[in-house]
């Protein structure tokens, strides 16, 4: 019997923030280097990836209550997904930084693994968090992972698409990892409802599943396939389709952390028998 | 070794939230901050509704996952079983309060007062600016239990040595402990009665038991 369920309040929108431009930012970083390596990317597309990881840090650091203490963030490699996340950031900016002034590819090679790794330590931070059963469950992991992934792709593809050579495989891979976050949309989904939890949260997510399925899955793999048919008008086609997988991953994060996060709540469990009194 | 626990006898509790008051008269936390609270559930349906109390607050479980989500590592536990908070260490991330399943922990950004802008004389007394924009919870009265030991006193059976909920219950409801000294009373009492912990599917392993549905045991005693 479960009851006092409350939404949590600590995280606002600037916590979201920091899942939605940390998860395209950390993953553009990573696709970029890996697009461009053994060679050097545009420094553009660095630039843009720190500034937007940036960005999302910067909205976190203004929600904390004690902003001074900042580096006790670092405190807890051991346990902490948190702390995890700032090294990560930290790795990120350092070779990124390191690798534009030296011209170092190796350097934003593995800038890109950081970005990844930061984008893996933000799953992992949800997944962590026990308090809220929409977080926790094991399927937040591929979904914020793909979701990620697929609005770092997106974002790359607008920024090509401001130069006159666009990579022909980008929107392949675009398309491939579009079918793999409604994958994980689905199984999260399923997951949530399964799991029982709180039931404001499938509810909210009902209202999402909507907006998901048409703007998230449908209209951008549409366009795209369309895209390959109509190569004079693959440029806009792909475009669209790459602004709407963006902006239907962040609207999905953004739900999850303000919308969709009730609390554990309250339970009175079965009584055990007196023999069972003392915990193993 | 000592784990300290606490033992709520919802067949016992009346719902007084005395234990709430004398947490908040002890700690003078802000508005809407209970560390101690006591909730009062209903459930069944017409003619066969049941009413209980159940009283909840930081659970000082020992797998906490508050102190691991933590990244300051301001979230400890002591050797005792106590799961605590330095307020010096603490950035007010507030990972823990969502990592937390028993809704336990609380944050304030500015200081509040419970009429209006100005502080009573009890919450002048008692302000602590170092809770300001950090996480803060129940701590099992720690200082009380130290300073207790620190005299040669027994955390739950003397009352300088008790959490103070403990102390003002009106109804003997709440127990408190070391769960591995087999004589304490909450070793009988886990030892004699049906009891839960909630979310244990959680594998948090709290360190709050619930006596419960024991009047049958009790009568068949009798």
């Amino acid at each position: 019997m479960r009851f006092g369920d409350v939404h949590q309040r600590y995280w606002d929108w600037r916590a979201a923030c920091n899942f939605m431009f940390g998860g395209t930012g950390g993953s553009l970083m990573f696709l970029t280097a890996a697009a461009s390596y053994p060679e050097s990317p545009p420094g553009l597309l660095g630039l843009v990836s720190l500034i937007i990881v940036g960005a999302g840090l910067a909205l976190v650091w203004l929600e904390i209550g004690r902003p001074g203490r900042f580096l006790n963030v670092f405190l807890n490699f051991r346990t902490s997904w948190m702390t995890r996340e700032a090294v990560a950031a930290a790795i990120l900016f350092a070779l990124a930084a390191a690798g534009v002034q030296w011209r170092l590819p190796a350097f934003i090679g593995l800038a890109g693994l950081a970005g990844l790794a930061f984008l893996y330590c933000q799953a992992m931070m949800l997944r962590a968090s026990k308090g809220v059963p929409a977080w926790r469950l094991p399927a937040i992991l591929p979904l914020v992972m793909s979701t990620g992934l697929s609005e770092g792709a997106g974002l790359l593809l607008l920024l090509f698409a401001l130069t006159p050579a666009v990579p022909a495989w980008l929107s392949a891979v675009l398309l491939a990892l579009t079918v793999l976050r409604a994958w994980a949309w689905w199984s999260y989904k399923a997951g949530l409802a399964g799991a029982n939890a709180v039931r404001s949260g499938p509810q909210v997510l009902a209202g999402v599943h909507a907006t998901m399925l048409i703007f998230g899955v449908a209209l951008p793999l549409i366009l795209l396939v369309s895209a390959l048919g109509a190569p004079g008008a693959a440029l806009h086609l792909n475009s669209i389709a790459a602004a709407l997988v963006v902006l239907s991953g962040w609207y999905v994060k953004f739900a999850i952390v303000t919308r969709a996060a009730r609390l554990q709540g309250y339970a009175l469990a079965r009584p055990r028998g007196p023999a069972a009194a003392r915990p193993a | 070794m000592t784990r300290y626990v606490m033992v709520a006898d919802l067949d016992r509790c009346v719902g007084c939230q005395t234990c709430a008051a004398a947490c908040r008269q002890a700690y003078a936390t802000e508005p809407g901050v209970q560390w101690r609270k006591v909730l009062d559930f209903e459930f069944g349906e017409y003619p066969d509704v049941q009413r209980v109390f159940v009283p909840v607050g930081c659970q000082h479980c020992a797998d906490p996952p508050c102190m691991h989500v933590c990244p300051s590592t301001a979230t400890g536990r002591r050797d005792d079983g106590i799961v605590t908070i330095d307020y010096d260490l603490c950035i007010g991330c507030a990972y823990c309060a969502v990592a937390c399943p028993y809704q336990a922990r609380s944050k304030v950004d500015r200081p509040a007062y419970a009429h209006g802008d100005e502080p009573t004389e009890l919450e002048r007394m008692q302000s602590n600016e170092k809770r300001i924009g950090v996480s803060q919870k129940c701590t099992f009265c720690a200082e009380r239990i130290d300073d207790g030991l620190a005299r040669g006193l027994t955390p739950g059976t003397d009352v300088d040595a008790t959490p103070v909920c403990v102390n003002s219950c009106i109804a003997e409801a709440l127990h408190f402990g070391d769960i591995d000294d087999p004589e304490s009373k909450v070793s009988r009492l886990l030892a004699r009665y049906n009891q839960f912990r909630m979310h244990e599917e959680l594998g948090t392993e709290p360190g709050f038991y619930y006596l419960w549905n024991n009047r049958e045991t009790a009568r068949s005693q009798a």
